[in-house]
């Protein structure tokens, strides 16, 4: 399947440098995990792997995965100075060198914590800025980042999707991609939803207010 | 998006041939129907682009440093030497160089820059399209139309192939920003689809194999000087393009070629910096300084 579409991935980012895969794939897969998350972070742990964790000082990986984590974008004249700004915020980051095997060279693992909840999500950089989420709390997913998206967290029931697609299709909301995992029948499932368009608000809160939803997070773009 | 959908060179040549219009008109075409957007909104954005590279270009041509001290300057040596002397390689050619130098230093300075397929190769794409746009007589517009052609060919590279170190060396880095260079400088001088198509083949055969083995695993150390080779070569390669000479292989069996060299390539060999530069005595030297401090 095609991973690239539109000329603007092969011509851009525009992004702050060195390395594309290494700094700005690192700030998209960040900032996914913060989006996500949507809560205050006082604990960030990143496992690096392949790639990430043998070069990951050189390319300024660590500086962009945690300008990610604080919602910076890949052109963000700040990214170098991420390190100084977490600390202001109260963020606590950690790094850790994985060598054990992964799919892709360009892997990272991040932890998001404060005292109630926690986040995992493992992403890759494949390659000129383009990165892609594979896991989120355990389900295996393939969301892109490049796109607003919203996560659903529902229960594994009749008209759970249904309830969601209503919803989006009454805002006139269009569906680039979906798909629906679940770690069991009749347990939890994520349904991931790639969109062309941010949601507004009053979407938010329809979606929060529908049958057997149980949480809902969202990448902006 | 119909009729304008590529999936390999081969298909976008023709749709090029059958519409009778130039590949960068295909890609803007796709580009509008994939995303349902007015064609003011696609060539804006590229424009904006192209901005970006000139403003980065600007300031490499004026002086800048690296963080590690690696890399920086040259592309003030290379014009200061280019106001001075005769170039042997010629004059557009040691311009392409100075300006793919002056990107790469900035972007190794964690300055912006367009990732044209990548960072690492941002270099080449603008070097060229700087360099040659005085004597092609180049409006504003043609440079724009120039980086979509650059970026048809690279979407078919991306899908088919890769285009970063880490995946598949630098060959499929700088290797695939050159040829895509090469490509869009045959459409600038009014050369036929087919005839882009032979340049990019061209540059993409004489970079397979090559490995991606930066210093300390830092984009600077060869990365800034094989985009200026890169930039180089593209522009020889389309000169050879222009005068009619062909690809024996065509373009996509090279594209495949370069897929199963960087399939193959060892792990040391990826931007891993275990290899190749990185892995000689003063590589390692370097890396050791550079990460006690």
């Amino acid at each position: 399947m095609a991973k690239f579409h539109s000329v603007f991935d092969i011509i851009g980012p525009v992004m702050v440098g060195p390395s594309s895969s290494h700094t700005a794939g690192a700030v998209k897969i960040g900032r996914a995990a913060k989006f996500l998350f949507d809560q205050d972070i006082t604990y960030a742990r990143f496992h690096l792997y392949g790639s990430f964790a043998k070069t990951y000082k050189g390319h300024g990986t660590d500086v962009a995965l945690v300008a990610g984590i604080l919602g910076y974008d890949t052109d963000d004249a700040r990214i170098i100075d991420a390190f100084t700004y977490a600390k202001e915020a109260g963020i606590h980051v950690e790094f850790i060198e994985d060598h054990s095997a992964v799919p892709h060279p360009n892997t990272v693992r991040i932890e998001l914590m404060n005292g109630h909840e926690t986040l995992e999500l493992v992403g890759q950089s494949i390659g000129g800025g383009k990165v892609e989420i594979v896991e989120l709390n355990g389900f295996r997913l393939h969301l892109s980042g490049n796109h607003p998206a919203i996560l659903v967290m529902h229960n594994d029931r009749f008209g759970a999707i249904a309830s969601v697609t209503e919803i989006l299709a009454r805002f006139e909301i269009n569906i680039g991609r979906m798909e629906v995992n679940r770690k069991d029948v009749g347990k939890e499932a994520l349904m991931t939803i790639e969109l062309d368009q941010n949601i507004e608000p009053e979407v938010e809160e329809a979606l929060r207010g529908a049958k057997h939803i149980l949480r809902l997070a969202k990448v902006v773009d | 998006m119909g009729s304008y959908q590529f999936r390999t060179v081969k298909e976008l040549v023709e749709i090029a041939q059958q519409k009778s219009m130039p590949l960068s008109e295909v890609m803007i075409q796709r580009e509008m129907a994939l995303y349902e957007l007015p064609r003011e909104d696609v060539f804006g954005r590229m424009e904006q682009q192209l901005n970006v590279m000139e403003e980065a270009i600007e300031r490499g041509l004026k002086g800048v440093k690296s963080v590690t001290g690696l890399t920086g300057g040259d592309a003030v040596k290379i014009n200061t030497y280019l106001k001075e002397h005769v170039p042997l390689s010629g004059p557009v050619l040691l311009d392409a160089v100075s300006k793919a130098v002056a990107t790469n230093e900035v972007n190794a300075a964690m300055g912006k820059v367009c990732a044209t397929p990548t960072a690492g190769s941002a270099g080449c794409v603008p070097g060229v399209l700087f360099a040659v746009k005085d004597q092609l007589k180049a409006t504003r517009d043609d440079m724009v139309r120039f980086l979509f052609t650059t970026g048809a060919f690279g979407l078919v590279v991306a899908n088919n192939a890769f285009i970063s170190g880490a995946q598949g060396g630098c060959q499929a880095e700088v290797g695939s920003a050159s040829a895509m260079a090469a490509a869009a400088v045959v459409e600038m001088a009014g050369g036929s689809p087919e005839a882009s198509a032979h340049a990019f083949s061209i540059t993409l055969k004489n970079m397979l194999g090559l490995v991606c083995d930066p210093v300390a695993g830092l984009v600077e150390v060869p990365c800034v000087k094989r985009n200026a080779l890169g930039a180089s070569q593209a522009i020889v390669s389309a000169d050879m393009a222009l005068a009619g000479v062909t690809s024996v292989i065509p373009t996509d069996e090279v594209i495949s070629a370069m897929y199963q060299v960087g399939k193959r390539m060892p792990v040391a060999f990826k931007e891993t910096a275990e290899g190749g530069l990185a892995a000689t005595p003063t590589g390692k030297r370097l890396a050791r300084e550079i990460f006690s401090n």
